[in-house]
């Protein structure tokens, strides 16, 4: 079984959003393996079913949003409100929960531990917060989560801010809380760090949470070079 | 008569409120195509028609939450 990964580079929310719903269409008929996105988006805000029955917490008048060319996507995927954009690394796993364990909530804490190893891997010390789904350093938010599932396959997934202009978060009050901070990778390590940089860390850690042992095609003997051969990455446009 | 229950969904998942219904009561559905759609805090998910037939009731309404093992709502089968 092969564990593809699929680097989309820079893609506008709602043609990423399309081509996941096309994996899971293909997932579900078993026409192809779990698959894991990586892509960042041009600034956009989302609102998940959560900020539907919330309403509020975009900070910012329609107008203002409109002379940006930020616009507001309404997204099946659980939660409130989320602002994308350059710098963020957003991850969509879509994965058939039948072999991970049929456990929602189980799979979020999954997602959780990747950032967590990811974050450990740049020697910055993340935390849980048990209630509030995400990943935090000292209090400021660096990764949110919110995922979709349909029939045991899911979607939507994570973003992992790793060099976002951090201030285009006061748009919105982060998952529907307030006063909530956000922080970056670039922040913590006080360097300027590439989003193309963190995505094989990020790939290297989905193998290990989610054992993936199977889909090893690098090297027997455990080298590096065999590690760095694990993935086939590939360019979906 | 075909019960539409809120399925388990793991193990700290106790209940999970209604986003929408894809249908409303009266309308014909097939088995196996999405039915209703849940959200909890993080995720959301849809529960599929386990018959085909005529959505006779829905008993948990959009915005109200049901407990996993709930009946949400009774298809009539053909």
């Amino acid at each position: 079984m092969k564990f593809k990964i699929i680097n989309k580079g820079t893609a506008e929310y709602q043609e990423a959003y399309r081509f996941q719903l096309e994996l899971v269409n293909q997932r579900q008929k078993g026409f192809i393996d779990d698959t894991i996105i990586f892509v960042e988006h041009p600034a956009v805000i989302t609102r998940g079913r959560k900020g539907r029955k919330s309403g509020g917490n975009i900070l910012i008048a329609e107008q203002e949003l409109a002379a940006k060319g930020i616009k507001v996507c309404e997204v099946d995927r659980g939660g409130d409100v989320t602002l994308h954009c350059p710098g963020q690394l957003v991850v969509y796993p879509v994965f058939d929960l039948n072999n991970h364990g049929r456990d929602i909530h189980g799979y979020l804490r999954n997602l959780e531990e990747v950032v967590i190893r990811v974050l450990r891997d740049y020697s910055i010390s993340p935390e849980r917060i048990r209630g509030f789904t995400g990943v935090w350093v000292g209090g400021r938010k660096i990764a949110s989560i919110g995922v979709g599932v349909s029939r045991w396959i899911a979607y939507h997934g994570v973003s992992l801010n790793v060099s976002p202009e951090l201030k285009q978060y006061s748009m919105i009050n982060v998952c529907g809380m307030e006063k909530v901070r956000m922080t970056s990778m670039e922040e913590l390590l006080n360097r300027r760090i590439a989003v193309r940089e963190v995505i094989p860390v990020v790939a290297k850690h989905f193998n290990a949470v989610f054992d993936r042992k199977d889909c090893w095609d690098g090297r027997e003997d455990g080298s590096e070079g065999g590690k760095k051969n694990r993935f086939k990455f590939s360019s979906a446009g | 008569m075909k019960e539409i229950i809120l399925p388990e969904l793991g193990e700290d998942i106790k209940e999970a409120t209604v986003s929408f219904w894809h249908h409303k009561e009266g309308d014909e559905v097939k088995a196996e195509e999405d039915i209703v759609e849940f959200y909890t805090d993080k995720a959301n998910f849809s529960v599929k028609a386990q018959a085909s037939g005529i959505l006779k009731a829905i008993s948990v309404k959009e915005g109200e939450k049901a407990s996993v093992g709930q009946v949400i709502g009774e298809i009539e089968e053909r």
